[in-house]
């Protein structure tokens, strides 16, 4: 497994497409919380995998007035396909060419596969990165540890 | 290691022995086709672990993938109000590919329920917060996805399958 950025760390900054006509910047959201969901891959053959989860949880979020980004290696056309049929309502970015480049500014690519790792980060107000976590590939991790991490900030 | 947020209480559907050494709570969706898998499969372990064994249901509804997951969980609620909650969840489980208006009228004459209650309830979102309740305290625990089971309070994030969950509760059991 990676070892992903610790908290503490500024996090990079990156410009990824979000539409194929669009992009967006991690530094756009400068003044609120944002979390980064890296994940393997669109299309996971699961009822309620990751992104429909966090797509269901998104009103817990907002209660936070954090915004979510999901980013895998899938192009645009691929993740817009996804997020069309799965219904989400959040952005889901390409770090598709250089191939998983933003990933591994996080020290969240898994090089033997060519794939993002399933790593959560909690980036603040200010940039920094508050809480970061790497779960295995097989496992989806759930939201717990964003929402604890979320009200962390509030404290 | 995600770990059950919310205690096992008095507004929890429990079955099976109060007192067992190990308690299995389920998250789960009655349109989700792996909860429809795990249904039997639940049925199962339940019968090879007899007393040493109590299970719990709580909702967790997929409602933007699921267009029938909150009615179904509402209807199951309903059902428990009256105390018939484990009858309703095996008849929608085992009927989870014609969830819907009709077949819920249907199964509240099938359990001697009144189909007009039924209606009223859903009607007025009467279970809404109930069912909510059980969502937002899954998120909190952890829960991954439809089924996700906690065994002992630690979530179960192994293959789901008799042998793989046979062997973690013997495991919790052993502990």
């Amino acid at each position: 497994m990676s070892e992903p950025l610790s908290p503490g760390t500024q996090a990079p900054d990156f410009s990824l497409r979000v539409t194929p006509d669009q992009k967006l910047s991690l530094s756009d959201l400068r003044g609120r919380p944002v979390i980064l969901a890296f994940y393997p891959a669109d299309w996971s053959p699961v009822c309620g995998d990751q992104m429909a989860l966090y797509n269901e949880i998104l009103p817990e979020f907002q209660k936070h007035n954090a915004e979510l980004l999901g980013i895998s290696v899938d192009g645009v056309w691929c993740h817009t396909a996804f997020a069309k049929d799965r219904n989400l309502h959040f952005p889901l970015l390409a770090d598709f060419e250089p191939k998983g480049a933003v990933a591994k500014s996080y020290g969240a690519y898994f090089e033997a596969a060519g794939i993002t790792e399933r790593a959560l980060f909690v980036i603040d107000k200010d940039g920094i990165i508050r809480w970061s976590y790497i779960s295995p590939i097989s496992v989806n991790p759930g939201a717990d540890g964003i929402l604890e991490a979320l009200e962390a900030l509030e404290k | 290691m995600s770990t059950l947020k919310i205690q096992v209480g008095s507004e929890d559907h429990v079955q099976g022995n109060a007192k067992a050494a190990c308690t299995l709570v389920e998250y789960g969706d009655y349109q989700c086709s792996n909860c429809g898998e795990a249904h039997p499969l639940v049925k199962e372990i339940q019968a090879q672990f007899g007393k040493q064994l109590r299970f719990v249901f709580r909702n967790f509804p997929l409602t933007k993938i699921h267009a029938e997951a909150q009615a179904a969980a509402e209807v199951a609620e309903f059902a428990g109000s009256l105390g018939k909650f484990w009858e309703m969840h095996n008849l929608l489980l085992e009927n989870q590919k014609n969830l819907g208006q009709e077949l819920y009228a249907t199964l509240a004459g099938t359990l001697q329920l009144s189909a007009d209650d039924l209606q009223s309830a859903l009607a007025n979102k009467t279970f809404a917060d109930r069912v909510r309740a059980d969502f937002t305290g899954g998120v909190r625990s952890g829960v991954n996805g439809t089924p996700t089971f906690f065994i002992n309070g630690l979530r179960y994030d192994n293959p789901m399958d008799y042998a793989s969950m046979v062997q973690a509760i013997e495991k919790a059991l052993a502990a």
